[in-house]
């Protein structure tokens, strides 16, 4: 099939970008929509144009790397996927799709459509974990039953792949389902309980720290997440957040 | 404000709060004005007593207009923040694929509704002062009906009037149930929440309507 | 001995890493804020490490070339992660996790080694459940296990089909700490291009900010390469883009030892390959064979009609299909090992049977299993008599709670309902056994530098079982590295800080340089992937599932010519100095060329069949892997001498003093 990309530009953080057009030809249904974009390379590394930057590596939906708005929307127009999930076959002959990187100010352009999102490494830090030594002197990983729905809606919360689709979904780029799905993650588990308080709070003071926007409830982080990562865990963090600050 | 809601969260649960408690209002606001299509009377009583109670006059009424001040405040706080955290916008944005238009657009809904209360503290609120401080006229607890009644004869201000109640609808279609889950309640009961939430954006603001038209339809002959 | 020691400690089996452990020197609390690592890599094995080793004190610094270290390889792991905890009461036993992996590993790893794997095992889930890893758990609250092929007892523990990334987001975790702390300095998107080596020590890495395109030199006390396997030297494998095998081979160019660069592991059930386009291969877990029947049409006509489109596999009649596992090894059927599964399929296919319109597929069929599962389900939920549409609709919606995930990314990639029609898969490259040669501190022949998780060679021999690789990286990472390199390090209380400004950073950055301004320079007529996707085609038809002498030979020639056409033609755009991907992913190929070409040459003098490397001239009558013992019991470790032709091979014979050598028979 023939299709007209029209892909960002931008040679780096501090340049002006734009929209360019980019023709292209013998595209197959078959063609994930990552391997559209090397064969778009390819073409352009003949001609000794620059090829488009993007970010990706796993390709199978796991590893979070793949971003990209595709027609206005974080990896494209299905659900539960992943733009190296997205195959041709979901476009028609002779479409125009429009190819941005994620926009956000906590996640500054590094070049064309490839941004920086180590604003999330960064939450990350200031709380997502559960200070336990490496030391091999736990205790054993029986010792403490957790009730199965718990531990399931843990694993739910943690499915996360840290992709950025939330903030580039969201009006308000807010990152709160990113956060809260760690948040929640822990929350849920009884070891996670002990730092509940200061995990919280530090993860929320962080992720505002980073400039991103504040949640407005219009679920659409919920609708673009890739691994349907629920609303539910908004909640609960602020839920988390609510009884940090009563405890002080 | 800043130092009322330091982080996100916080903020958000300011403006959940305070919506909360301008919804808990209009609840006694839709039942007063409803008595003027029932009861002159009973309408005329209330508001006497709405307007000359110290309780209300000096405690309630500095907390609404509090509660009015810091949710528009905050809204408009948080609607800068927003646009902010996105400095480059989109050249193409789905924002429709994922979420309703009233959810995405709440500083429009909003800014209209307080667009309209600036009318609305203008005919009612700065009449009252008036009336009541700077004439000082003695006490009249007979004069609320027809004076509210009056008010709707203009076909533009009962316009004006259904098109913000239009709006405030679509306000509270999103912000009533979403305060809930700013606030952290997000379980089995929200899917009820949610559909009680809804009849309460529509029903409120179309009886507010019915009053209003209901007013410019029957004026008080002379 | 001579140059290969392998410092396995004297004693009983089960005594040797607690005795080790007592004698080894340790460093003092105080003085291990003096003294700088350097990890390279941050998967499972390259995190653990970091996380603990900041734990005990040491300064460390990561590298890896994602944005972010959680993105490492290690988060596509599917299935789980063995650990011999015996919560089922089945039987199990360190001793047992030891013997299946040494069995299934076809007797070419180091006993002392997989030994003290399995004993550390047990830790890892403890460790792992502490940090809050939402592992799978029974209604009871306690932790659930599956079993996975090629052994006896259920211990494999997982969390759905995202082990993987569970485990790697809890390393990821524990890391993240330590960089709260201060005590790891994370440098992402920097890829590591070389070791640099003062008075013979590793003291430091040349690396190459991504984002600027800057050369920088950092040093350290001791170097540790966790940088995963070198799979995509078949260009088309189950790993990321970007994995590679440059700081491995770069190590390996400095005088670190590579061991068994043959042995590759080649995963039975994977998506075919649709076009030329393809880009990467996925993986469909292997609990698939638990349900799915593998079958290709018993008639050549058949498989050709259907190649052309002609004809749907369902309306093959039963009679007319050869189930070709069941027909070979009526014992193990579906569930024989990957290696054996695999060379099956490519049997099948290289006969004319295969389908898909490459004619490089078998069918993975679900029909029977959805019978049975609905007429069992049918019979439970007390339905009398239901017709076939009720079967089949019970039968599917067991196989979907089994196994939704799968079957609907397997109809995003290929378009087909696998409900309705049998799946089609093809063996792909999923894991490499071989790698840098470690000696038990998992130390490498250069003195300071170390290697860990699939990067090493150490304990999967020539094949490695299900669920063993997240095992070795986590206990590599977690609990043997950070005090192995303790030993070494207790040397260097008194050393102090490693100037970057000594010559030896000086020459080695200007080699990096020259290098990558040669492949800069070349003429420009072809876009690396070119080069790359040519290698791959060359690995894939005469280094892969099968191998013989006169293709091995013909491969070296071939991949050498290649290399030198790629050095003369490559076409880079943009320059040094800025974030250019295709430097990147040239600098890559470059070294898979020569990796490549070691490869075969390994291949070659290995004159048997053993795990996943089958030479077609060592095989029974009956066409199954003839093992020799006598010649070949050892580890090949390749010597770098210039070219990969030059490479020495030294010989680590293996000692087996606790299990007898058996052919391994699935029949």
């Amino acid at each position: 099939m023939k299709l007209l990309l029209k892909i960002w530009r931008q040679k780096d953080g501090s340049s002006k970008g734009k929209l360019v057009d980019y023709p292209i030809d013998g595209i197959e249904g078959d063609m994930s929509f990552l391997e559209m974009l090397d064969v778009l390379n390819q073409e352009l590394i003949e001609k000794g144009d620059e090829p488009v930057v993007f970010d990706h590596d796993c390709r199978e939906g796991i590893c979070g790397s793949c971003s990209l708005m595709i027609n206005g929307e974080p990896h494209g127009p299905d659900r539960l996927i992943t733009t190296c999930q997205l195959h041709m076959r979901r476009f028609n002959d002779g479409d125009t799709i429009v190819i941005e990187p994620f926009r956000a100010t906590a996640f500054p352009i590094i070049r064309d459509l490839m941004v920086d999102r180590t604003a999330f490494d960064r939450i990350q830090q200031a709380g997502g974990y559960i200070s336990v030594n490496t030391s091999g002197n736990t205790v054993d990983a029986n010792a403490i039953p957790i009730e199965k729905a718990k531990a399931d809606e843990s694993f739910e919360a943690a499915s996360c792949i840290g992709c950025g689709a939330c903030v580039a979904a969201c009006k308000n780029a807010s990152a709160m389902l990113f956060t809260s799905a760690k948040v929640s993650q822990f929350a849920l588990l009884p070891q996670g309980k002990v730092e509940a308080t200061d995990r919280v709070q530090n993860m929320v003071r962080q992720m505002d720290l980073e400039g991103f926007g504040n949640c407005t409830n219009t679920g659409a982080c919920e609708v673009e997440c890739p691994k349907g990562i629920s609303l539910e865990n908004i909640a609960r963090m602020n839920r988390e957040y609510l009884m940090a600050t009563a405890k002080g | 404000m800043s130092g009322l809601a330091k982080t996100s969260v916080a903020r958000k649960v300011v403006m959940a709060l305070s919506g909360l408690f301008l919804v808990l209002f209009l609840i006694l606001h839709v039942t007063i004005n409803l008595t003027s299509v029932i009861s002159p009377d009973t309408f005329n009583t209330m508001s006497h007593f709405m307007g000359y109670n110290p309780v209300v006059q000096f405690l309630m009424q500095p907390i609404l207009i509090a509660g009015v001040i810091v949710h528009f405040v905050m809204g408009i706080v948080l609607e800068i923040q927003n646009r902010k955290a996105r400095a480059v916008r989109y050249v193409k944005f789905a924002g429709g694929a994922s979420a309703p238009w009233v959810s995405r657009n709440m500083i429009i809904t909003g800014l209209v509704v307080l667009a309209f209360l600036g009318l609305h503290f203008y005919d009612f609120w700065l009449h009252e002062m008036n009336y009541k401080f700077v004439q000082a006229n003695p006490e009249d607890p007979t004069r609320y009906y027809a004076e509210t009644v009056e008010k709707f004869a203009p076909i533009w201000r009962t316009v004006i009037y259904v098109i913000s109640f239009v709006l405030l609808s679509l306000h509270l279609w999103h912000g009533f149930a979403s305060s809930f889950q700013s606030m952290g309640i997000n379980n089995k009961y929200s899917s009820g929440i949610r559909s009680f939430t809804r009849l309460y954006a529509i029903v409120v603001p179309l009886i507010f309507i019915f009053i209003a038209l209901y007013h410019h339809l029957n004026p008080i002959t002379h | 001995m001579g140059i290969l020691d392998s410092k396995v400690p004297s004693g009983p089996l089960a005594e040797k890493w607690t005795k080790h452990k007592n004698d080894i020197n340790l460093v003092n609390p105080a003085n291990k804020r003096n003294i700088d690592v350097i990890i390279v890599g941050t998967g499972l094995a390259g995190a653990s490490a970091a996380a603990t080793m900041a734990e005990l004190g040491y300064n460390v610094k990561t590298f890896c070339y994602q944005d972010s270290p959680r993105r490492a390889h290690s988060i596509a792991a599917q299935g789980g992660i063995n650990a011999a905890k015996n919560y089922q009461g089945d039987g199990d036993s360190p001793y047992r996790l030891f013997y299946d992996t040494i069995k299934g590993g076809d007797y070419r790893s180091r006993e002392a080694n997989v030994y003290r794997l399995a004993e550390e095992s047990v830790n890892i889930i403890d460790q792992c459940v502490a940090q809050g890893v939402p592992f799978a758990r029974e209604y009871g609250g306690l932790l659930d296990n599956r079993s996975f092929g090629g052994v006896l007892v259920s211990r494999t523990f997982y969390a759905k089909g995202q082990t993987g990334q569970q485990l790697l987001l809890g390393a990821y975790a524990a890391m993240n700490r330590q960089i709260n702390r201060g005590k790891i300095k994370s440098y992402t998107r920097h890829e590591m291009l070389d070791v640099v080596l003062v008075d013979g020590k590793a003291r430091g890495i040349i690396a190459r900010d991504l984002v600027s395109g800057e050369i920088e030199r950092h040093s350290a006390h001791a170097v540790v390469i966790a940088s995963g396997g070198y799979g995509n030297v078949f260009y088309l494998s189950t790993n990321a883009m970007g994995s590679n095998v440059t700081a491995a081979w770069r190590v390996h160019k400095r005088g670190a030892f590579f061991a068994n660069p043959c042995f590759t592991q080649i995963h039975p059930t994977c998506i075919p390959v649709s076009g030329d386009h393809q880009s990467k291969l996925t993986l469909m877990s292997e609990s698939l064979r638990n349900d799915g029947r593998i079958w290709v049409p018993a008639k050549a006509e058949d498989a050709q009609a259907i190649r052309e489109g002609k004809l749907k596999p369902t309306k093959i009649a039963e009679e007319d299909r050869d189930y070709f596992l069941e027909r070979r090894y009526p014992a193990f059927g579906n569930l024989v090992p990957r290696d054996v599964a695999s060379r099956a399929a490519k049997e099948r296919c290289d006969a004319g049977f295969g389908v898909n319109k490459t004619g490089e597929a078998v069918y993975l069929d679900f029909a029977a299993a959805i019978q049975r599962y609905g007429s069992e389900k049918a019979l439970t939920s007390g339905i009398k008599n239901p017709d076939s549409e009720t079967i089949t609709k019970l039968g599917e919606e067991v196989i979907a709670a089994k196994y939704g995930n799968l079957f609907q990314m397997y109809e995003k990639i290929v378009d087909q309902n696998p409900y309705k029609t049998p799946m089609m898969i093809y063996p792909a490259v999923h894991y490499t056994m071989g790698g840098v040669w470690v000696d038990y501190n998992l130390q490498t022949t250069i003195p300071g530098l170390y290697c860990a998780g699939e990067a090493n060679f150490s304990d999967h021999g020539a094949n490695r079982l299900g669920a063993s690789a997240l095992m070795q990286g986590l206990a590599d990472g977690y609990f043997v590295l950070p005090y192995t390199i303790g030993d070494y390090l207790s040397d260097d209380i008194r050393t102090g800080p490693i100037s970057t400004d000594h010559e030896a950073f000086e020459q080695a950055e200007t080699e990096i340089r020259e290098h990558l301004q040669r492949l800069l320079n070349a003429k420009g007529k072809h876009p690396v992937d070119y080069y790359h996707k040519k290698l791959g085609k060359i690995m894939w038809n005469k280094c892969g599932m099968s191998r013989n002498a006169k293709e091995l030979k013909e491969a070296i020639e071939e991949i050498a010519a290649l290399r030198k056409d790629f050095y003369e033609n490559v076409k880079i755009p943009g320059g040094l100095n800025e974030m250019n991907p295709e430097l990147e992913k040239a600098g890559r190929v470059a070294d898979f060329l020569e990796l490549g070409e070691l490869f075969a040459k390994d291949a070659l003098q290995r004159n048997e069949s053993c795990g996943g490397h089958f030479r077609e001239e060592y095989q029974t009558p009956e066409g199954e892997a003839l093992r020799d013992d006598k010649n070949f019991k050892y580890v090949s470790a390749w010597e770098y001498k210039g070219e990969p032709k030059d490479a020495v091979l030294h010989k680590e014979e293996l000692v087996f003093e606790n299990v007898e050598l058996k052919t391994r028979s699935y029949k």
